[in-house]
Formats: structure tokens, sequence, C-alpha cells
């Protein structure tokens, strides 16, 4: 994995791969109209707010002069204060998600990263930061998605994901996306580092449909997706009602751990169409609250 | 039925008995487990079974494998349903096979026959020899079953009947061994003695078909009605046998012209029918066979014998009531009236008959339209007998110049021999020489001649002569004329002047010369001194063939076979010599067909026996089959069937599709050599040439023609496409509008076939230019070795006249006005097809009308290809004169090859201007 030779490989077929996850964030991001969201209230920004006769103390490079001349006491043109938030992603790279239940389905993987590419791209539209977690913070403009889709696209060799938040900044937003299929302890912890940061955010469970109905029968081996880790049954169709209970009980701590935290759950099949989480992601990020 | 159910290997099936142990141990292994990747395998860990699943085979999975293993075990122990009962006896095997065309009819059951006998003889390892005792004797060597198997089913009937048995008795092998003896069921001359030989040797066993074959007899001609019998060895029930004529109709396709039911009564062994037909009818008839019948015993062939040919005979003299021994024709129509059709009256009404032969006895004198008349009849194949007499030696018919409708010249006056005025005796004949027709018939001495019309010595006399008298004077003579013969007999017809017309000599004289034919068939006597052919002769199942490559037989030595019958080398057939048609049947008049007798004690065998029907290969085939099913349920029952159908199944159609393509697929998808060339020349104009065998050659003419075909590319509308080469011993010619020719030396002539291409090549319009290549040397008129080559080719070819290209041909201005035609030579001499001589320039007008017909070849010496020659990028390859001069002639050649081409394929078009200036007239009136 580390020979140039090999990394340049894996980056051709990420550069073959990425125009096409590209175009269906962005694709999948045109369904939402977004604008700059004013503040609606004076202070730094590029959209007009409103002119006000100048007061003592504001500086003479604030006058508007043009409309100053129209009247006899001098204007001061003010902007409408707009902030941005700044956006962590944190997509699950481990090989549980590369699952795919059937052919006619993405991987989870992919619409992970479909999902998030297409949420961050909103948001840039929005003008808001985005950043990707282990690339460092957030930042503003369209040129972030570029390098938000290589990190994306490079999956770990770790049989499940664990979740850091580090690159979070104070008081900003996180999303995390992944099948949460594994050990939790990790997300847990930092979830809590985060809650510490005031950060809140999202949690997206992807699941293949497969995972949702196992729908198996007979002397079966089950096996990870790495391979590592491998379980026998003689008859798998006896062990569907006690597997679909774990789940639940899965989904059931993950929905406690938010509340918890103020944070966001939600659970994402691939085969339902990706805006359904996107449109949720947007509203329940709340950036323009 | 399984009463008769034996195994070859019957110690494998102790093998059944391992099935039970099988039984434990199938039952004792689970199916695989399926292997999945599941993602939420964490989810799982921990959880355990509630119930163990069935791990066991399903009942009917091991049903099915117990089957395929008893199956296999079972068909590997080689069982044989109704197996045939083991032979007696271990040493060598002679079969013995009649061989005969009685056994035609049903020789498919007996090569099954011997091919089972053989067969188990192979799985015995038995040494075995085959003999059909239709070849001539010679010890049989024993071999290989397999050798002899093949042998077998190599052997085809004879079309005539063991002759020599006696013989073979002498040749059999030393040595024990037992015998299977495969009988026609006839009686033949030393059947008894081999019998015995046989019985002698060892076990001898005999198989006779019940069915008899039946025979059908020479057509009998009895006053006028044709009468054919049918024959069979043993009288049985009473039977209906239709028997059809064949022969060819006017248009010479072979037919059946006739077709009558025979009965045969019970008990009776011979049945005939006899019907009339008009002559001309009859005389077509060229055979009989029994329908539903293939031997060649079942088939008899019709020659002269069936034929009445029609004689007109023309007497000079008018006939003297009271003297009708003197009578001119008197004699001559004793000898003619049993056998041919005599009609008499004037000539131009005879003529109208069309009659065969026209005999004139002592005519001198014919009107000029009777002699007109005479001489196309002649000419087109008639044969013209005229006899002496004293009107023709008075008359000066032939004297100074030849007539054409006598074959010499005659003297003044005659000759007479011993009579009262005379010195001589009367002559007696010379024996005749070899060459004449009569040759081989006997001279009787009492023959003689006292008086006759001499022959001018002329330089052809002698080869006129066929026959003369002992001192040498032509007393016959025969000139050919057009298809047809003129023969004169210096003598009279009647006994005035000889006494040839009272012996039997004349009689035979008469035949030879295929003015009449015997109905019964010649004695060997009668054919002494010919060289018969064979036209067309029949297999042992009564199918006629061409014979093209049998030597000529002897005379004496068919009219032999005729009483004998037929044997090796001398095979049933139609035989010819001359005008005349001999029919060697493979049953003759007086053949007797007889059932076999065997001696007491001897067991006979019918023919029909139930095979052998080997069980292995449907057993382990069943096996195979449900080993495949297995496969199928296992993979079922472990859940990858719809991967295994859906990845295997297209694979398993691809390779049935690729092993078992049926052949007329093959033959439809793949076309042939011959095809791709027909379909690759007919695609546009091809220039071709015909290969020489000489590599260089053949080359330089292909560079040659790709030069000449781009030069019409870049300067016509013609665009030919790459020439070809062809072989005109195989390749079809009637694509190619042009050949081109180079004569090498030495080059090896085409065969007879090769030449009716050509020939049907140049009729249809193709042209063929010759080109000798040495115009450098034969231009003075030398003679060349390619010259030579040259006319020794043509010599097959249909070739009009020709001559030297004249100044007005429409070679000179097909495109290019051109008056020399040089290739690489420059000789002015290029031949054509010679101009009509009627042909002659109008007033004003440049050149003749000659408005029909491509000239079929143009024959030059210049060596074109070489002045066309090019490579690939236009460039001239080989050099023409010097300088300026040469290019100028490399450019004429170019635009003779152009005026050529343009000829060939838009024929004398540009002869058609002649018809301007009246054209022109027409339009301005």
């Amino acid at each position: 994995m580390t020979t140039p030779a090999a990394l340049r490989v894996q980056a051709e077929n990420l550069g073959q791969s990425l125009p096409a996850l590209l175009a269906q964030a962005e694709r999948l991001s045109s369904a939402l109209s977004l604008g700059l969201h004013g503040r609606r209230r004076a202070g730094a920004g590029a959209d007009f707010w409103q002119y006000r006769p100048a007061v003592p103390g504001d500086s003479a490079r604030t006058i508007d002069w043009r409309r100053s001349a129209r009247s006899d006491a001098p204007f001061v043109r003010e902007r409408e204060w707009q902030a941005s938030q700044g956006v962590t992603f944190w997509v699950d790279p481990a090989k549980s998600m590369q699952f795919q239940g059937a052919a006619s389905r993405p991987t989870k993987a992919h619409r992970a990263a479909v999902l998030a590419l297409a949420l961050a791209i909103s948001l840039l539209r929005g003008g808001e930061r985005v950043g990707v977690e282990g690339q460092g913070r957030p930042r503003a403009g369209m040129a972030q998605v570029q390098p938000m889709a290589q990190a994306l696209g490079t999956p770990t060799a770790a049989e499940f994901g664990a979740p850091s938040l580090h690159d979070v900044i104070a008081h900003g937003r996180a999303v995390v996306i992944s099948d949460f299929l594994g050990d939790l302890a990790p997300l847990q912890q930092a979830l809590a580092e985060a809650a510490d940061k005031g950060v809140r955010g999202l949690l997206v469970q992807v699941l293949d449909p497969v995972e949702e109905d196992f729908p198996f029968d007979g002397r079966t081996i089950f096996q990870s997706i790495g391979g590592g880790i491998a379980f026998e049954t003689q008859e798998a169709g006896d062990l569907r009602p006690r597997y679909l209970a774990r789940l639940a009980d899965r989904k059931a701590d993950l929905a406690r751990m938010a509340r918890a935290l103020g944070w966001h759950v939600t659970c994402h099949h691939t085969d339902a169409p990706a805006l359904v989480p996107l449109l949720w992601a947007h509203q329940a990020l709340g950036v323009h609250q | 039925m399984f009463a008769a159910l034996t195994f070859t290997q019957p110690l494998l099936l102790v093998g059944l008995i391992a099935l039970p142990v099988l039984w434990l141990i199938l039952r004792a292994i689970p199916p695989a487990a399926k292997r999945r990747r599941f993602a939420a395998v964490m989810l799982l860990l921990g959880l355990t079974d509630d119930q163990r699943q069935a791990d066991r085979t399903p009942w009917w999975l091991l049903v099915l494998r117990i089957v395929a293993v008893a199956a296999a075990v079972v068909g590997f122990a080689g069982p044989v349903l109704n197996p045939t009962p083991a032979r007696p006896g271990s040493g060598p095997l002679l079969v013995v096979v009649d061989g005969g065309w009685a056994e035609a009819p049903d020789w498919a059951s007996r090569r099954a026959r011997i091919a089972e006998i053989l067969a188990q003889a192979a799985r015995t390892a038995r040494p075995v020899a085959l003999i059909s005792l239709t070849d001539p004797p010679q010890t049989p060597a024993f071999q290989s079953a397999d050798v002899a198997l093949a042998r077998a089913n190599a052997t085809d009937p004879a079309p005539w009947l063991p002759g020599q048995m006696a013989a073979w008795a002498q040749a059999l092998p030393p040595g024990e061994f037992s015998s299977f003896w495969l009988s026609d069921g006839l009686a033949h001359d030393g059947r008894a003695a081999l019998q015995a030989a046989l019985a002698a040797r060892g076990d001898l066993r005999i198989y006779q078909s019940p069915a008899a074959p039946l025979a059908l007899l020479p057509p009998q001609v009895k006053d006028g009605a044709v009468t054919v019998s049918v024959l069979r060895p043993l009288g049985g029930p009473q039977a209906r046998i239709e028997v059809i004529g064949r022969g060819p109709d006017p248009s010479g396709v072979d037919r059946e012209l006739a077709r009558f039911v025979l009965d045969l009564a019970a008990a009776e062994t011979t049945g005939q029918a006899s019907l009339s037909l008009p002559p001309e009818l009859r005389n077509r008839l060229n055979r009989f066979e029994i329908l539903g019948q293939r031997s060649a015993g079942s088939v008899t062939l019709a020659d002269d014998s069936l034929k009445r040919r029609k004689v007109a005979i023309l007497s000079g003299g008018s006939a003297k009531e009271a003297l009708t021994l003197l009578d001119q024709t008197h004699y001559l129509r004793q000898a003619l009236a049993p056998s041919t059709e005599v009609i008499e009256g004037a000539l131009t009404d005879m003529l109208k008959a069309s009659p065969d032969v026209v005999i004139l006895a002592d005519v001198a004198r014919l009107t000029q339209p009777e002699t007109d008349a005479l001489a196309d009849w002649v000419d087109e194949g008639g044969l013209l007998l005229r006899f002496a007499g004293p009107r023709l030696a008075a008359s000066d018919l032939s004297r100074a110049e030849e007539d054409p409708l006598m074959p010499v010249r005659l003297r003044e006056g005659g000759r007479e021999l011993g009579g009262a005025m005379s010195w001589g005796d009367p002559r007696p004949l010379a024996p005749f020489p070899e060459g004449s027709p009569f040759h081989g018939l006997a001279v009787p001495p009492e023959v003689t001649v006292s008086q006759q019309v001499l022959a001018q010595p002329d330089p052809d006399l002698t080869t006129r002569t066929i026959a003369a008298l002992a001192d040498g004077t032509p007393l016959v003579t025969r000139k050919t004329l057009g298809d047809g013969q003129v023969v004169l007999f210096h003598v009279t017809a009647n006994a005035e002047w000889s006494s040839l017309p009272l012996s039997g000599l004349f009689v035979q004289m008469l035949e030879r010369l295929a003015v009449s034919a015997g109905s019964e068939p010649p004695r060997p006597e009668a054919l002494q001194g010919q060289v018969w052919r064979a036209a067309r002769v029949l297999d042992g199942y009564g199918v006629g063939k061409a014979a093209e490559d049998l030597p000529g037989v002897a005379g004496e030595v068919l009219g032999a076979a005729l009483n004998a019958g037929p044997a090796a080398g001398l095979p049933p057939g139609l035989y010819t010599e001359g005008g005349r048609s001999l029919a060697l049947n493979a049953v003759s008049a007086d053949t007797v067909l007889a059932p076999a007798v065997w001696p007491a004690g001897q067991i006979i065998e019918g023919l029909q026996a139930t095979a052998a029907q080997a069980l292995k290969g449907p057993l382990l085939a069943l096996a195979l089959c449900l080993t495949l099913i297995d496969i199928l349920a296992a993979l079922w029952l472990s859940g990858r069937l719809p991967a295994f159908v859906r990845r295997a199944v297209p694979a398993v159609l691809l390779g049935l599709a690729l092993s078992a393509p049926t052949p007329q697929a093959h033959a439809q998808s793949l076309p042939t050599t011959s095809d791709q060339t027909a379909i690759a020349a007919t695609e546009g104009v091809v220039l071709a040439f015909v290969r020489s065998g000489d590599a260089a050659l053949d080359t330089l003419s292909e560079q040659g023609l790709q030069g000449l075909s781009d030069r019409l590319a870049e300067r016509t509308s013609i665009e030919p496409l790459a020439p070809m080469g062809v072989d005109i011993e195989t390749d079809e010619l009637a694509f190619f509008p042009f050949l081109y020719w180079p004569i090498a030396p030495g080059q090896p002539l085409p065969s007879p076939r090769a030449y009716d291409r050509l020939n049907a090549y140049l009729r249809s319009g193709g042209m063929i230019l010759f080109d000798t290549r040495d115009g450098d040397i034969s231009a003075g008129g030398a003679a060349t070795p390619e010259a030579d080559t040259l006319r020794a080719l043509a010599q097959g070819l249909d070739i009009p006249p020709l001559d030297v290209i004249p100044q007005d041909h429409i070679l000179t201005r097909s495109f290019y006005l051109i008056q020399t035609f040089p290739g690489r030579f420059d000789s002015p001499i290029l031949w054509v097809e010679a101009a009509p001589l009627q042909a002659d320039a109008a007033e004003g007008m440049p050149f003749r009308p000659q408005n029909d017909g491509v000239t079929p070849v143009v024959i030059g010496a210049n060596d074109w290809a070489s002045a066309w020659a090019t490579d690939d990028y236009g460039a001239a390859l080989y050099p023409i004169g010097r300088g300026e001069g040469g290019e100028r002639q490399r450019e004429m050649a170019n635009r003779f090859g152009i005026n050529l081409i343009m000829h060939v394929l838009t024929g004398n078009y540009k002869s058609d201007q002649v018809h301007v200036p009246a054209l022109l007239e027409r339009l301005g009136e």
C-alpha cells in the first residue's frame, strides 16, 4: 500500500471513480436550494443590510459617501452579518462498510461517501465551512470538495470503524456516518469528547437491507468482510429473531447516546433514495436557524 | 428378455457388495456449509443453535448416488443382451463368401452377418481370412479380424457368379481351421468339392438366405416381338414380376420406355412375356430390368440384336420375273430380311424414311438431285453400300475422276477370269488384312471371283481396300464421306460374277459392316480378330457406369464370354466396335439357375440373427447422467445452484454448440474455397491468367495483368479487381472474360476434360490471349519450342480459322487507334479469327463490316506481360528497348492491352460505326 506504484494505481482508480462520485453528490445536493443565509442583523458580511446615520465613533472609512451626498448627514452603509458553521465529517472507512447485499445496491461505503459529499457540497454552497476528520480544520469554498472526496474514498484495513472527532472546532457541528455494527465504546468516547467542546451533530447509520432482514437459512458460516471474524451456525433461520432483537438493541443504544448529548440519529438503508437522509441531515444540522 | 443377459466380466459384479458400505459412508457426511460474508457478524457472536440441523444427506440423494455407482459397476461388468452363442473352436477362421450378383439384393444383411462373425472373432483374437469366390483363386493369408473387417466392409458383390470353386478348393490354406460359408443358394460347379475340402479342414458352417435371386434373360426377337424371360432357381408360389425397359428418349435422356408384368406360375422356374413395340421405340431400348431387384442378374442389356435397321435397296436392272435367282437383289434380300427392315422404292422416297443403310446394286446413273440428296445423307452418317455389275462396268462413272459416291476410280471394262476368253482361273479371296472390318473372318476356299470391276491404282487405293483377291486385286473398297462411308463391292450382288453371295461369308461381311445384325449372339469365330471396347459396364448391383479405363477386349475372348458368362476382368456391359454393339450380360440365354445341393448332415443356417446388444454403453451413460444430476442436486442443496446455473449454462451451451455442429450447418457456414474464389472472381471484372506451373512465369503474368488492370482503371471506366491465376484443370473458367496464357516450352498438355472446359469457354464468348513470348526470334518465322508447344496445346482447342490481323480489325480501334501491337518485343504478326470472306469494304468506308463476335483467341509472341508489368508503386518492372523509343513501345503495349480488354468487354461495338452514315441519312430525312 505504501509503494509509490501502488499509491499511484490507487490514486488513478480513485481519480476515475471520483468524478462519478462527485457528480452523484452534486446532483443530490442540487435538490436542496440554499443560499448564504443572512443572520438578519448587521454585521460582517457581503450583502447590504441598511444605511444608518453615522454616529460618533463610526470610522470615517465606514461612511458611504455616495449615500451621504444625497442628504446632509453622513450615512454609514451596514452589511448583514453573515457567519458560517464549521462542519466536520467522519465517514466510517472500515471493511464492514464495503458490504453489498445485492449487486443492484451500492456498498454502504459508497452510499455513505455520496451522502457525505452531497451534504458537504450543499453546505459549501451555503457558505459553511466543511472538513473531514483527519484533514484539519473545516474550510470554506468549493475547493474543499476534491480533497474531501479523496479522503472519503480511502478504506482502511480495520474490520469496524472507531470514530474520532479531534478536528471538530469548538461549538462546531459533526456528522458521523457509519453502520455502527462494531464496538460502540470508541463512539461513545468520541461523542463525549466532542460534547465537551460544545459540539453537536448527527449520527447517520447506513445499513444494507440484508442486515436488516437476515434472510438466511441452513448451515452457514458467517464471515466478516475482512474475513477476520467467523461465526458458524447449523441453522441460520433459527437465529433470525435473536439477531433482529440485537439489532434493535443496537439502534436503541445509539438513540439513547445521542439523546443524552443532544445529537440526532437516523438510520438509512442503501436501497432507499439518498435524498431522504440528505434532507433530514440538512434539517437536523439546523445551520440556518 | 433378461433370460438372454450375460456379462463379459461377471467378476466385477462383486463390486456391488460395496454398495451398503457406501450407503453408510454417504449418510455420515453432511452437506458442506455455505460461507457467507456478513458485516453484522458481531451481532451474531455468542448466539447458539437451538437445534442441530439434519446434517445427513437426503435419502433421495443417497438413492441417486447408490444407483449411479451400481450402474457403473454393472456397466463395467459388460452386460450383453441376446448374446450370440459362443462358436465352438478357437483356431483360425476362414470366412467364405460366394460374392456373386445373386447375393446383391441382400448384400447389406450379408455384410452385417460377416461383420458380426468377424467382430466375434476379434473378441476372441482368432486370425481370420476372408475370401470371395468370385475372385481368381489364390491362397488367402490369415490376418487380424480388424483387417478382414475393413475388407469386408469395402467389398461389393461382383457382377458375375463364382465359377472356380474347384480351383478354390485347391487353393485353401494349409492346416486346420474352421469355416463359415455365406452361400448364394445356387448350384455352381465345384461347390461339392469345395464343401468337402472345407469340411475336411475343420468345423464348417453354412449360411444361406431363403430368398432366391431372380434373373432376367436377354431379350429375344421372335416374329417382330421382343420376348423377355425371368428365371428363378426354385419353383415357389405364383409371382407377378414387373419388368421395365429403358432407353434414351429423342433428346437423349434415359427414360422408361416400356413396362410390363410377367407372371411366374406357381412351382414354375421360368416365365415369359413378349411385347411388340414400334421399331422406333424398340431401337431405342438399351436395357431391361426387374423392378425392385438390385442385382446385375436382374438387368439385361440390349444390343444390336434388338435393333432392326432400315435398309433401302435400289437395283439398277428392271426385274425379270422369270429369273429371280439372277436378280441383283435377291441374295441381299435373303440375307437381310430376317434381321432388318428392307424398304424398296424410289431413291428420294426411301431417303425420306431415313434408312440406316442404302444399297445400290449395279446402279450407275443417278439424277443430280438424287446424287445430292444421297451425298447429304451419307455426309450425315449414312452407310452407302454399292455393288458393281454390268451397268457400272459399262458406264463412265468415276472413270476420269473420282465420283463423290464412289470410293475409288474404276478402270474401263473390268476383267474376267476363268471365262472362255480369259487365261486365269477364278480367283479366291486373300485373308482379310489387319485393320479391315472383316479381319478375322475365315475365308472359305470355295468362294471365287470370276469377274469384277477394277480400281485405278490411285495413291490411296491401298488404304481404301478392305478386302482383296489372292492376287491383290481390290474386291471391296471403302472411303469415308463426312460422318458416313461409301463401300463398293467390286462384284455383283448376285452369283453372276462370284460365288460370294452364295456363301455364309457374305452374311458375316454384311454384319461386320453393320448392315445387319444377327438376332442370335455371334459365335466366337465371328468376332475373330476384332478389338471390342467396353462402353458401359454393370456392377454387382446392376448399376451401369461408363467404362473409360477398361482395356479393349479381343473379339474371340468376348465371344467365349458370351457363352460362358462374364468373369473377372470382363464385366458385363455393352461392348462396341465400329458401329456395332454387343451386350455381355450377367445372365446369358442358356444360363440355368439351380438350387444348391448340400450333402446330408451339413447344417444350413438362415441369415436372420438377433444382433447381440451390448448394454455396457447405455449403463455407463446412465451412471454418468446420474452423477451429473447428483452434482446439480448437491449444488442445489448447498444453495449454489443459481450461481452455478448462471455461470455454467452459457458455457455448457457454448460447448454443445461447438462440439456437435451439424454437418449441414458446417457446410453452410463455411463456404468452400471454390465458393470464395467464385465470389472473389465475380465481384467485378477480373483478368485471369493460366497458371503454367512455372512460379516465375506465373508471377510475371500476375504482375503484367496487375499493371494492365491499373492502366485500365486509370484511363477507362473498366476498373478490374486484382488478377487471378486459374488452373484450367480444376478451376471454373466461366467467371473470367479474358485469359492470358503465356506459353512455356514443354508445358504439359491439358487433360481431355480441361479441353472440354476450354472449348466451352471459347464457345461461350471467352477470349484467350496466347503469348509465346519469343517475338525476338520468331519474328522471322522461325520455329521455336514455344511455338511447337502452342501448336500441340491448340490441337485440342476448338479454334476457328485464323488470319494475321488485318488493318481494319476492330482491335485497332476499340479504344485507341493503333496499328502495331508491341509488347516487350515488336513482332508485327498477331493472329486473330479470320474475317468472313464475303466481307468487303463499303464505298467510302475505311473498314469492312464485321459486326459479329469477338475473336476467341489472339495469338502473338510479344511477351505483353513483361511490358505491362508494374511493381506496387506503378513503376515498370522490365526494361523495354532503349530510352524514349522503349517507353513509347511500352505505351503502345499498354494501349494494345486496353484495346484488347475493351474488345473483350464491348465486342465489335466500334464496328457499328459503319452504320453511322446510314443513320445520319435517315435522321436527315
